[in-house]
């Protein structure tokens, strides 16, 4: 079985270090730290589940968190499906290359760099106020606030919406669209019946990414959100590194996880896996 | 087929998002010429001056070494483990098949804060020190998947009749794969090597675990721009590595396309 051989190495490797350690992170999430030793004590309980439960500010801060994923979520597939539409349907094939390469490009560019000209942009003497002033509009000041994060992270993500809403529009037969106009339906309804429930799958696919990057961001908050803008991400860095408490910082780290396998399976039921 | 009025509209909706995608990376590239230190709107002029003191920046260099290091050390292990793992399940069916890309896709799927915590855990469980090694491993983690799906991609795609006939003709194993196998992904591990590579020069989440007191560059910039320190200096580092990582890019882009004894045209 030289096959399986072959996959010694990479599915033992993977087991011995990421899975035990999430299997581990995961257990340890069952644990206490105890308040005077800073030891973790390794007896089973629901302490750190009851804090997050009964704690208000975490109830804010995980429902800010996933606000703001689901706000991204909606701003990139309004913002990309015209744009994938365009790209699929009245592109011409070197038009479709060139708009390709213009969407994927900036997703390798650095994540911090984009993020840090934001800050640039946004900030009080930026490019927005500077311009909003030209137009003799009053200044926003949105800097450092819940919508700076959401236009930042919309900004961030949306390469990973347009891309599988392309691949969807670009798959429904155009037989389809002339048999729809053929039996009389209009544009709007065209559209309405035929082409937005065969691009649905892939509008989900891309609201995995959005959603689920969004969920686990941390640095965003730091550079982009003020005092008010802590997400779940923050307060599991700060506990995990910040006070050591690793067991409720993995208990917290839980509650993304639960909410994205949730998502995963609705994803699912809506045919998003064909679609990726 | 879509009226005239609808093609206008839609046409300025790409022109729109584009300007969106495109606005901020052009500031922040203008930002790094300017020639005041402070950092507003519009930028008091022109000057490269800054990236002379930027370069020469001594903890900037210690970040960039440690950087380069880590993405090229996280590269070779991803290499190897996603080759491997491509090949292996290109080849031969087996029950359990499609839980092997599952596994290697999480590092990608799960929050990255949840892989840096566990790894950050379980070397601090083995008494591991954090520094060069424990970064390559959470870096690694995420990169085997880039050159897997690139290798996997490839395979799939090259008719499994070309190793046959290589055979046929009284190739051995070795030879067919230095002749045939080898020659027919050769660029799909290239830009699955440079993807990997941008991956990890670029990633902060899971580093900030995994790095202990060591800084690498995406760490460094992260700091300073968190404490406003030396943003002049900080906005020409940027410019360089937006440059510099649009060219791997670009080469990984060119060679994922047909070449060689795959053309189709």
């Amino acid at each position: 079985m030289k096959g399986l051989s072959l996959l010694v190495p990479p599915v033992g490797a993977f087991l011995a270090v990421y899975i035990a350690a999430l299997v581990a992170l995961f257990v340890s999430a069952f644990w206490t730290v105890d308040a005077f030793t800073g030891e973790t004590v390794h007896t089973w309980t629901l302490d750190n589940f009851r804090e997050l439960w009964h704690g208000a500010t975490y109830h804010t801060v995980a429902l800010r968190t996933i606000s703001i994923a689901a706000a991204v979520t909606v701003t990139d597939a309004i913002l990309a499906f015209p744009f994938a539409y365009f790209m699929a349907r009245l592109a011409g094939p070197r038009m479709r290359g060139v708009l390709f390469v213009l969407v994927m490009l900036p997703l390798w560019a650095s994540y911090l760099a984009r993020v840090y000209a934001w800050r640039l942009i946004l900030n009080s003497h930026g490019l927005l106020n500077w311009s909003l002033h030209k137009l003799g509009l009053p200044s926003a000041g949105i800097a450092y606030t819940n919508t700076a994060m959401w236009i930042v992270y919309s900004y961030i993500w949306l390469p990973f919406m347009i891309l599988p809403v392309y691949a969807a529009l670009e798959r429904i037969p155009h037989s389809y669209i002339e048999a729809s106009r053929d039996l009389g339906a209009k544009g709007s309804r065209t559209l309405r019946t035929v082409v937005l429930p065969l691009a649905l799958p892939g509008v989900v696919a891309g609201s995995i990414f959005t959603f689920s990057l969004t969920l686990g961001d941390y640095i965003t908050p730091v550079l982009i959100g003020g005092p008010s803008s802590q997400f779940i991400g923050n307060v599991v860095y700060d506990s995990a590194l910040g006070s050591s408490n690793l067991p409720f910082a993995a208990a917290f780290a839980l509650v993304p996880v639960l909410v994205m396998g949730i998502y995963l399976m609705i994803a699912r039921r809506l045919g998003a896996f064909e679609a990726l | 087929m879509e009226r005239r009025g609808t093609r206008i509209a839609l046409g300025v909706w790409v022109a729109l998002v584009l300007l969106f995608l495109y606005v901020p990376i052009a500031v922040i590239c203008l930002y790094a010429f300017n020639s005041s230190n402070v950092q507003s709107w519009p930028i008091a002029g022109l000057t490269t001056k800054w990236f002379s003191p930027a370069i020469h920046n001594g903890d900037m260099q210690d970040a960039l070494k440690l950087s380069l290091e880590a993405a090229a050390l996280a590269t070779s292990v991803a290499l190897v483990l996603g080759t491997a793992a491509s090949f292996g399940v290109h080849r031969f069916r087996f029950f359990g098949r499609e839980s092997i890309s599952f596994l290697l896709v999480l590092p990608i799927a799960l929050p990255g804060i949840i892989t840096g915590m566990a790894l950050n855990s379980y070397f601090a469980f083995w008494k591991m020190n954090f520094g060069l090694w424990t970064i390559v491993i959470g870096h690694a983690t995420f990169c085997v998947v880039v050159v897997y799906n690139n290798v996997i991609a490839r395979l799939r795609r090259v008719p499994g009749s070309l190793t046959e006939a290589s055979m046929d003709l009284g190739a051995g194993g070795v030879q067919t794969f230095r002749y045939v196998t080898f020659p027919t992904i050769s660029t799909a591990l290239i830009s699955g090597a440079l993807l990997a590579f941008a991956l990890s020069f670029d990633e902060v989440i899971v580093t900030t675990f995994t790095a202990g007191a060591q800084n690498t560059l995406p760490i460094w910039i992260f700091g300073q721009i968190r404490l406003g320190q030396q943003l002049p200096q900080v906005n020409a580092v940027v410019f360089l590595i937006l440059a510099v990582t649009i060219i791997p890019v670009a080469i990984a882009q060119r060679l994922t396309r047909e070449s060689g004894i795959l053309r189709t045209e």
